[in-house]
């Protein structure tokens, strides 16, 4: 595997938690790796399938989505939906030879700044390891 | 349509632009599609920052404007003000964040300022899309609740009662006052604890606004910032309210006793109680898990001693439901049981103590009735006071409880002052931490009494000969220590209550880290939370002293009264949207929508979104398969899109192309006449 491979990740992230995680760990200057761009979504209840898969195959080799801690969510329970969609994604991946690593789901909490850039360095770290998506240059979209 | 799109990157002193090449990002988004004006500016915040945007409005006729600066959760209002103040419509307005997930977090400049050019990117894709949305007013129910009855509660109760509007205070104890009513003596002024809270809590009985519930708790609360509707349980107090004069007769005769939990466990009280003579109400309560008459049928001398009649074996809980504009949660904390911590032998030897068991002691009400003796009747002749117990440790909890250092040098005054000054007093301190008002001027009062202050955790605590001994080390002195003592007060942390999960999910609010209710913002939002119309008061929010938590609560009620005081409040317009063109009739969001904001219309066979109780948080948007629902704000196209600009600048990485080994093969090209029709 090329060693110059820098993945680019886009995360969809909650605006009570994670997101504000997100400023935290900014205000407390916690750095990371700069693959990783956020998409501000009220709740991860909202994140549609389709948006991961079209992130997926416009370039994306990871994606995030990362919410409230079960019991947290602000609109009662957006994240249990999130989780059974993302659990479904990971499901049907395989079979377009997208490997289910690049799809990730992850509770962090308002007040978690340090999970936030943990999570992010990981996750970036995880697909620099799994190497560039195959699947993009072979699917006909 | 081409857009007229105005693109600001600020500088953020140095905030931003010690990372990021702001010209570099402004001249990189003035090259983008429909961008007609785009600059980098010092402080996009400040007040010619925002005149630049309106001025561009007007000169330029932009219809779209973006701003990159910091996190949208601190200044998207501002901006999107800014806007309207032009006449644009807010919502078309995109801000993007580039300090808190770029220059702030970024080691590598260059790195810093691609990744700041595809976020600005990306909001530019997005804004185009953006359309005009309206906020709605609506009406905001004067009453507000106050959950919990602590000084904290007390103080918010009394502050909206002042301002004209009825309050409803629950109290899930049967007395109101909280733990400052358990305390004996308030550092550092040494006043008494129910001199100066009884005043407030007789204040809360008599005044006309306060409807209090005692005994009571929240069950359920439905609706949204300035109509939520709460249902209250009554448990059954097996006395009634209205009749008892408080006389206390019925607590002379009761045979059955309990421990006291006002007492913390020291001493007993009766199965029908009241925490204090000073209790408000002064109606007892009766323990239906040991009153005799409750759990076998025996006894019932109450009833026959009480000369109102009040007591009500059959009592049964009930449900009241009450409609409030706000809440103000003020539900308090828990002092941490510091059993777990064996090495300090908490409930293994009798002479440890925790913090609030020695105010007991202290209190002329107490057990000892103000004595401070130990178990055998004997008075301490030394004492060793452990501070930060279960505060400042990664094992228990790693926040300092900001109360601790304070409470133990009162202990050390009350200690010289009630037992004798021959009395010996080590205080066990990892730091001194005296930050408030007169609280230095009484560490040096205490110090100049002649107590010993020792730096360094204590190991543990064992007994040997009849005395405690506490073993650990001076770490001023670099030396081990044994000190042999009669008595030892563990200063327990303040921990979150242990229903706060449950309290946080009823009310919809978060929890932090430490466990304690999340604020809207540690500095500038400490008394609101993310949900509108919510409100913190006191120690639910984090460790607070006594001024602390009552200035934190008239925060909360001030929070409050201006919600009410305006009669109305703006509601989000990003609410869903169901275009009746396209929508099937599957009924899947109908079942999915947290907040049954959803109808069907079987005319239409379509579902239609009721605005007013939407919330907008795209559960509906997130399933719908005919892609009928949509997010206003955080559309389909406008998600398409950000996602297009943030991925936009990157080519797809192709593996390298290997170079061929032999000559290409030549492939003859047939070129098909078109054959002549006949």
């Amino acid at each position: 595997m090329s060693q110059e491979f820098e993945p680019t990740i886009l995360a969809f992230v909650c605006n009570w938690c994670t997101y504000t995680a997100a400023d935290l760990a900014g205000t407390s200057r916690m750095v990371q790796q700069p693959n990783l761009r956020l998409v501000r979504m009220m709740c991860t209840g909202m994140v549609d399938p389709k948006y991961i898969v079209k992130s997926l195959l416009s370039g994306a080799d990871g994606v995030l989505v990362s919410g409230c801690h079960p019991g947290d969510c602000h609109y009662i329970n957006g994240n249990y939906k999130a989780r059974r969609r993302v659990k479904l994604l990971n499901e049907i991946l395989p079979q377009f030879g997208i490997e289910r690593e690049r799809v990730k789901l992850t509770w962090v909490g308002a007040s978690e700044g340090n999970e936030f850039a943990a999570t992010v360095n990981n996750f970036i770290n995880e697909i620099r390891e799994l190497g560039p998506m195959d699947a993009r240059s072979m699917a006909v979209v | 349509m081409a857009r007229k799109i105005g693109v600001y990157v600020c500088h953020c002193g140095s905030n931003i632009a010690g990372k990021v090449d702001c010209e570099n990002v402004a001249a990189f988004a003035g090259n983008l599609k429909d961008v007609a004006v785009s600059r980098d500016y010092q402080f996009m915040c400040s007040d010619p920052g925002q005149e630049m945007i309106i001025n561009d409005i007007h000169r330029y006729g932009l219809d779209r404007v973006v701003v990159a600066s910091c996190s949208p959760r601190l200044h998207e209002k501002t901006f999107q003000k800014a806007c309207a103040r032009a006449g644009l419509n807010p919502y078309l307005m995109q801000h993007c964040c580039i300090r808190e997930h770029c220059s702030w977090t970024t080691a590598d400049p260059e790195e810093a300022t691609a990744k700041a050019r595809h976020i600005v990117e990306a909001a530019v894709e997005r804004v185009g899309e953006h359309r005009e949305l309206f906020s709605r007013e609506v009406e905001v129910l004067p009453d507000v609740m106050v959950v919990g009855a602590g000084i904290a509660g007390i103080q918010a109760a009394l502050d909206i009662a002042k301002s004209g509007h009825k309050v409803h205070l629950i109290e899930k104890s049967p007395s109101i006052g909280g733990h400052m009513a358990q305390f004996d003596k308030t550092f550092p002024t040494l006043d008494c604890a129910a001199c100066i809270s009884t005043p407030k809590m007789v204040a809360v009985s008599q005044e006309p606004n306060i409807n209090l519930l005692t005994w009571s708790e929240v069950e359920e609360v439905t609706g949204f910032v300035g109509n939520y509707t709460v249902t209250v349980l009554r448990k059954p107090r097996y006395v009634n309210e209205a009749v008892c004069t408080g006389c206390g007769a019925c607590l002379e005769k009761c045979p059955t006793k309990a421990f006291s939990e006002f007492n913390e466990g020291l001493g007993f009280r009766k199965a029908i109680y009241r925490n204090s003579p000073q209790a408000v109400p002064s109606t007892p309560v009766i323990d239906g898990s040991v009153c005799k008459k409750i759990t076998k049928d025996k006894c019932g001398i109450c009833a026959t001693i009480c000369p109102t009649g009040a007591i009500d074996y059959e009592m049964k809980e009930r449900r009241e439901v009450f409609h409030v504009g706000s809440i103000v949660l003020a539900t308090g904390y828990d002092a941490m049981d510091p059993t777990p911590i064996r090495e300090y032998g908490f409930g293994k030897y009798d002479e440890v103590y925790t913090a609030l068991q020695f105010e007991r002691l202290n209190n002329a009400v107490g057990p000892t009735e103000g004595r401070i003796v130990m178990k055998n009747g004997q008075k301490p002749e030394s004492v060793a006071i452990i501070h930060c117990v279960g505060s400042r440790d990664k094992n228990y909890h790693e926040y300092c409880s900001r109360t601790c250092c304070m409470y133990a040098l009162k202990y050390d005054h009350l200690i010289k002052d009630k037992v004798g000054h021959d009395t010996k007093v080590y205080n066990f301190y990892i730091d001194m931490r005296c930050f408030g008002k007169g609280y230095e001027e009484f560490y040096k009062r205490v110090q100049d009494e002649g107590v010993t202050f020792i730096r360094g955790r204590p190991a543990e605590i064992v007994q040997e000969d009849g005395k405690l001994v506490v073993v650990g080390e001076d770490t001023l002195l670099g030396m081990n220590i044994r000190l042999p003592v009669d008595m030892v007060i563990l200063c327990t942390a303040m921990e979150p209550r242990k229903d706060t999960t449950e309290v946080a999910r009823i009310f919809g609010v978060a929890q932090g880290q430490d466990g304690f209710i999340l604020e809207e913002h540690p500095k500038l939002g400490p008394v609101s939370t993310a949900t509108d119309g919510v409100f913190l008061a006191g120690t639910c929010q984090g460790p607070k002293d006594i001024p602390d938590a009552v200035s934190h609560a008239s925060g909360g009620a001030a929070q409050a009264i201006a919600l009410a005081a305006k009669g109305t409040v703006s509601i989000s317009p990003t609410t869903s949207w169901i275009n009746p063109d396209v929508c099937v009739g599957c009924r899947v969001c109908v079942g999915l929508c947290a907040y049954s904001a959803i109808e069907f219309d079987e005319r239409r066979n379509i579902a239609v979104i009721n605005e007013a109780m939407c919330k907008g948080c795209g559960s509906c948007a997130g399933y719908c398969p005919s892609g009928a629902a949509q997010i206003k704000h955080f559309n389909e196209t406008q998600i398409f899109n950000e996602i297009d600009g943030l991925l936009g600048m990157i080519p797809d990485w192709l593996p390298p192309v290997e170079e061929p080994e032999s000559e290409p093969v030549k492939i003859p090209v047939q070129i098909d006449q078109p054959e002549e029709r006949a």
